[in-house]
């Protein structure tokens, strides 16, 4: 399992680009963090999750 | 009459205390968007005596500003880090600024900003934010960020909070109201987030990194 944004969800042997897209997320908006770093946004394809990773997606709105 | 340099400092010693008014005054500090955010932002961070501020935007001030940002009716149409400049030397007239009228992009921001101990981001646009985000992170180590995220609307005031995400890396705001055709911003409410970047920024600069 990894932990993501708190919750423990079914996706060790994934990529992050994978998750982002199957939780419907908006790359553009996004800054990832697993085990305590920004992930570039250029390894997101080929960053694959590990058993208790643990990941923080954080997803911006507008205003300002 | 304006107070000379050594009143000013004088007052802000009394207040703060010998160790912050150093620990301040020699930061800098760079604020990118000088809207609702960041105009509030610059100026608590210019009257807490922070020594050196980088002001970046490329917009003007628009009259559909002047309901949440610091800025005057007289100052429409101005170049916001000119305004702005303005504005803070009126409050604290030894602050360092360093302005600039561009738009900041994955390209530019590690010149734009070298020199800041800690960013703020301060964008409007969410994928200006990521973007910001993701540059500060990737490319700039040992630089702190601080940015935001919801803070539109009428909601309480009491879900703007602010995260420690990673070791360098804060994020302010109720994290999900975002501005779109009924949701506009509210003066206060985007004070309150501005305030917490603010006051989050200066608390690095104390050496308090835990939230």
């Amino acid at each position: 399992m990894v932990k993501i944004n708190g919750a423990e969800v079914d996706m060790a042997g994934k990529t992050i680009a994978e998750y982002l897209e199957s939780a419907d997320y908006d790359t553009r908006r996004v800054a990832v963090e697993r085990n305590g770093d920004i992930v570039p946004k250029a390894e997101y394809s080929q960053t694959v999750l590990s058993e208790n990773d643990t990941l923080e997606v954080v997803s911006f709105v507008g205003g300002g | 009459m304006i107070p000379s340099q050594e009143e000013w400092n004088n007052a802000l010693k009394q207040r703060h205390g010998e160790v912050l008014f150093q620990k301040f005054s020699t930061a800098s500090v760079a604020v990118c968007g000088l809207g609702g955010l960041g105009s509030h932002i610059a100026v608590a961070l210019a009257r807490a005596g922070v020594g050196r501020l980088i002001l970046i935007d490329f917009d003007r001030v628009d009259v559909s500003n002047l309901h949440r940002q610091q800025y005057k009716a007289s100052q429409t149409g101005r170049y916001k880090t000119e305004a702005l400049t303005e504005n803070l030397k009126e409050i604290a007239p030894y602050l360092q600024v360093h302005a600039v009228t561009e738009r900041i992009c994955e390209e530019n921001l590690v010149s734009l900003l070298s020199g800041a101990d800690v960013v703020c981001e301060a964008f409007d646009d969410a994928e200006a934010k990521a973007m910001l985000v993701n540059g500060v992170m990737g490319y700039m180590p040992g630089v702190y960020l601080v940015a935001a995220s919801g803070m539109a609307g009428m909601g309480t005031p009491n879900t703007i909070h602010t995260r420690k995400i990673t070791g360098r890396f804060y994020l302010c705001g109720d994290e999900t109201s975002e501005v779109s055709e009924n949701i506009s911003l509210v003066a206060p409410r985007v004070m309150l987030c501005a305030a917490h970047q603010a006051h989050t920024t200066l608390r690095i600069l104390a050496g308090e990194y835990e939230v």
